[in-house]
């Protein structure tokens, strides 16, 4: 599941010092549970995410380990507390090794 | 060694609840031995933890979970219901405001929904929801 993966992640661009923000976090990925059958009866291999964390400045906000029953496309909703202007990294890991991440500037007024 | 009554009688309520011990694993689910497996057998208390699912959900595949418990540092979810039990676990770091998340969950049948919290003294806290399913959400 290396093609396909765009992961979309809300971040307000401004807030106040020590104000707490709600991020909003989203990764098109199909989550094969390692439940299901394919047409021919065979299961169809597990391939998850397996952990994602969200970073701010390199402090750690949320580490959530994933498991096959979390939806296609997962989801998160959390709060943060913003002390100063920086960057959010948002990191996920695959099943397969692959590592996707993208992160988001916001500015302390 | 003489065995008297009192010695006898004591040695078979000794076996009777040993046996009786070992026998209860077997009708103890796959969620309460992974419940148990992350508390240590530790007592849960309700407590300040709430979770947010709905009643019904029409479709297994996608239902909206919000657990909330202030103080916690860590927060796991249970499915009593599905193949395996375990649905996520958000350990939450110094920048986390307010010890709460959402997501989407996989249902199977209709059944328990379990969040327990880690409170940061050590201690566990347990909520539970049932939600009802329409359409299984385990494929096959």
């Amino acid at each position: 599941m290396a093609s396909g993966v765009k992961p979309r992640v809300k971040v307000p661009k401004t807030a106040a010092a020590g104000e707490t923000i709600t991020i909003k976090t989203l990764i098109s990925h199909k989550m094969e549970s390692g439940q299901r059958k394919d047409d021919d009866g065979n299961i169809i291999p597990r391939s998850i995410i397996n952990r994602f964390t969200a970073d701010f400045n390199g402090q750690n906000v949320i580490d959530v380990t994933l498991e096959p029953a979390i939806s296609t496309n997962p989801f998160f909703e959390f709060e943060a507390v913003v002390p100063e202007s920086g960057e959010f990294t948002f990191t996920w890991y695959d099943d397969d090794g692959d590592v996707y991440d993208t992160s988001k500037k916001i500015t302390v007024s | 060694m003489d065995l008297t009554r009192r010695k006898v009688l004591a040695i078979g309520s000794g076996t009777l609840a040993f046996a009786s011990l070992t026998g209860l694993p077997a009708y103890a689910s796959l969620a309460d031995e992974a419940i148990s497996a992350l508390t240590g057998g530790a007592n849960i208390g309700d407590g300040v933890i709430s979770l947010t699912a709905p009643e019904i959900a029409e479709n297994g595949n996608t239902v909206p979970i919000g657990v909330d418990a202030p103080g916690a540092t860590q927060i796991t979810l249970f499915a009593d219901g599905n193949p395996v039990p375990n649905v996520a676990t958000f350990n939450f770091g110094p920048l986390s405001a307010s010890r709460s998340a959402s997501t989407r969950i996989r249902l199977a049948p209709t059944q328990n929904v379990i969040a327990v919290a880690k409170m940061e003294d050590g201690s566990f806290q347990m909520a539970k929801a049932e939600v009802k399913v329409t359409i299984g959400g385990c494929g096959g």
